[in-house]
């Protein structure tokens, strides 16, 4: 067979900005960085294929974080987020993105994607956050990647689908220089020389395995592995708050969401086995994780979002959109199991852990331009510091990135590096093609996931860390010295685990070094299990630092908005108080 | 060490009697973001290399003649 068949191959080309990932904030990114100097040369690199990609392969049920005049302010919107994380946010990202989401949404809106509207033609607007209202259905959210794709087309985008980056190359003086990608179908070597290069690649949705065994039955598109977490580290930027992961409350088994933000605001409820609420808010934030958590161990488990209570119609139009869009073989899954909503409530379980700000806070770190800590460096969407921030996050602060990007393009020129990295990295990815026998990268993924599972998913404890460390460590030097690849889609996936293997060991020393419990579930560490505001009061940043992996505090910047005492703690009291 | 082959039961089906490759049709080759299909040399239709499924659906949606069905993978069905 052709395909997969490895080739020999390296070759190199040049551009103005480079976008990797065309999933969500990637399109957006590089749309407005063309929009914003038409005669610049923008390439946008995919993994995958941009017609399909990412967590929107599918398209969407709605916005979840839709800051709409009349309904919410940006100011507002600032504060609850604050809040459900805990306080460490560098709020002025936060408030730029609210203020600027609803021009986002005006744009989708002309690209032809419909947002839900009342009999008087104003936005249906639901509730599901704590405080405030921001949820926004889209009735057609199946069109979102056709309506995107188009949008490149016509704004002659170069796009390159099936090469995965592999790492980024500076200039001796630290400036991003481009990066060096693998075709994922012949394993010839493209670099790319840029002047800007933004990440946009996802969520690590690889990280832990999923209860059912199956490796690529994640939360996340299983596309989503993690590389941008590694490449940004193995460039120097700093990643802030790995710590706080990622846990979702999902279908058992099927591993997508149910989705109480979409069942919610009709009616739907999450319930334990007594069909009795337990949590006040279903929004996913760690300490609602936390009771979710708590519930399932208490006896009161398993966990459902129930539905049956609702009038056949209502069910039927909830139904409509959860097997239509984002995920649609949920129908098929309930079908399968004899599951009918009208009669059933859906088990729910408690994800694998992963990285995602899109719905926690871990990401590559970046200011309000989306500037990582490497010049010429930018990222957006799920796997950038900005928290919570969901697909309307993602396209908002890719369109803040594109911008920033082609300015920053505008005013400098290619920055040199050294031809010695393209060798070295070419070497680095072919090594698994060289050996006659070895190990697969299957079973590496999966040895690593299964230690992630079992050392690593929260309640934190130190003396489990430091086992897991020990573990991972020889998985590593089995997958460093022993990985075979026999074509060049194993070579994909060998690529894979390491950027899983990566962020394993950045979950880790992320974990170990915040000595404090914080973020509900997502940071819970039994050692020290008390949240410590006077010395844990401030992000976490991990960077590599001559070779090492290091942590430091960076001092969460004074807020914008400003969060009464009173305030603090309204995502802290998640769990319903029985009443007399 | 030695390799052995693992059987596994995968869950994209083609009909093979739908599938248009063999006329140069690559679309559900060319969709799917795991890269797990590819068209048979030996019957030139398309089919599941790969076991690796997020059963995301674009490959179902995307084919012009609808001779793609996406199964639950039976570990988590």
């Amino acid at each position: 067979m052709a395909l997969d068949q490895i080739v020999d191959g390296l070759s190199e080309v040049s551009c103005d900005v480079l976008v990797i990932g065309g999933g969500t904030a990637g399109p957006m990114a590089a749309l407005k960085a063309k929009l914003k100097n038409p005669k610049a040369n923008v390439v946008l690199l995919e993994k995958a294929n941009v017609k399909r990609s990412g967590a929107i392969s599918m398209g969407m049920d709605g916005l979840n974080n839709a800051v709409i005049p009349g309904y919410a302010t940006p100011e507002q919107y600032t504060k609850e987020i604050t809040i459900a994380n805990d306080g460490i946010v560098d709020q002025k990202a936060v408030y730029k993105y609210a203020q600027n989401c609803y021009s986002i949404i005006e744009e989708l809106d002309s690209f032809g994607i419909r947002f839900l509207k009342n009999e008087n033609g104003d936005y249906a607007v639901k509730k599901v956050h704590h405080i405030g209202t921001y949820v926004l259905p889209m009735p057609n959210g199946e069109t979102v990647k056709k309506a995107l794709y188009r949008q490149l087309r016509r704004a002659r985008i170069l796009i390159s689908n099936r090469y995965m980056a592999t790492r980024l190359l500076k200039s001796a003086d630290g400036r991003i220089a481009g990066a060096i990608s693998v075709n994922t179908r012949t394993a010839e070597i493209l670099v790319i020389k840029a002047k800007a290069v933004i990440l946009c690649m996802g969520a690590a949705g690889r990280l832990g395995l999923p209860t059912s065994g199956y490796m690529f039955g994640t939360y996340e598109n299983a596309a989503n592995s993690g590389d941008g977490y590694s490449m940004a580290y193995h460039a120097g930027a700093a990643l802030a708050n790995l710590e706080c992961y990622q846990i979702n409350p999902l279908i058992k088994d099927y591993n997508g969401p149910a989705c109480a933000y979409v069942a919610g605001p009709f009616g739907a409820f999450t319930a334990n086995n007594e069909g009795s609420r337990f949590i006040e808010c279903d929004y996913w934030s760690g300490q609602m994780m936390l009771e979710f958590y708590n519930e399932l161990l208490s006896g009161k488990g398993p966990v459902f979002l129930q539905l049956k209570h609702l009038h056949p119609d209502t069910i039927s139009e909830i139904e409509s959109t959860l097997h239509k869009v984002e995920r649609p073989t949920r129908g098929l899954f309930q079908q399968g199991r004899g599951v009918d909503y009208r009669s059933e409530s859906i088990e729910m379980h408690i994800s694998e852990i992963g990285f995602c700000s899109g719905h926690s806070a871990s990401g590559v770190f970046v200011d309000d331009n989306a500037r990582t800590t490497v010049p010429g460096l930018y990222a957006a969407g799920d796997m950038a510091s900005v928290p919570h921030n969901y697909m309307l996050g993602a396209f908002t602060n890719g369109s803040v990135a594109g911008i920033d990007a082609m300015e920053f393009a505008d005013n400098h020129d290619f920055a040199e590096f050294d031809a010695a990295e393209v060798a070295k990295e070419r070497d680095r990815v072919m090594a698994p093609t060289k050996r006659e026998d070895g190990i697969p990268p299957n079973q590496i993924e999966y040895k690593t996931r299964r230690l992630v599972n079992d050392y690593l998913q929260p309640p934190k404890v130190t003396r489990k860390y430091e086992l897991g460390m020990r573990r991972l460590a020889e998985a590593r030097e089995d997958m460093q010295e022993r990985m075979i690849a026999r074509n060049a889609h194993e070579l994909l996936r060998a690529l894979e685990v390491q950027s899983i293997m990566d962020c394993a060991d950045m979950a880790v020393h992320a974990s170990l070094y915040r000595e404090e419990s914080r973020w509900g579930l997502y940071h819970w560490r039994t050692d020290f299990p008390e949240k410590d505001n006077e010395n844990w009061f401030c992000h976490t940043l991990l960077s590599k630092q001559d070779g090492k992996m290091t942590s430091e505090k960076r001092a969460v910047e004074p807020y914008v908005v400003p969060i009464a005492d009173g305030e603090k703690d309204l995502y802290a009291k998640q769990r319903i108080r029985a009443t007399a | 060490m030695p390799l052995a082959s693992y059987q596994t039961s995968v869950p994209v089906v083609v009909d093979d009697a739908k599938c248009i490759a063999d006329k140069g049709c690559t679309v559900c080759v060319d969709v799917c973001p795991l890269d797990v299909l590819r068209i048979s040399d030996m019957s030139g239709k398309a089919y599941m290399a790969y076991d690796e499924c997020w059963y995301c659906m674009p490959c179902e949606a995307d084919c012009p003649t609808g001779a793609v069905t996406v199964n639950i993978p039976y570990l988590l069905r």
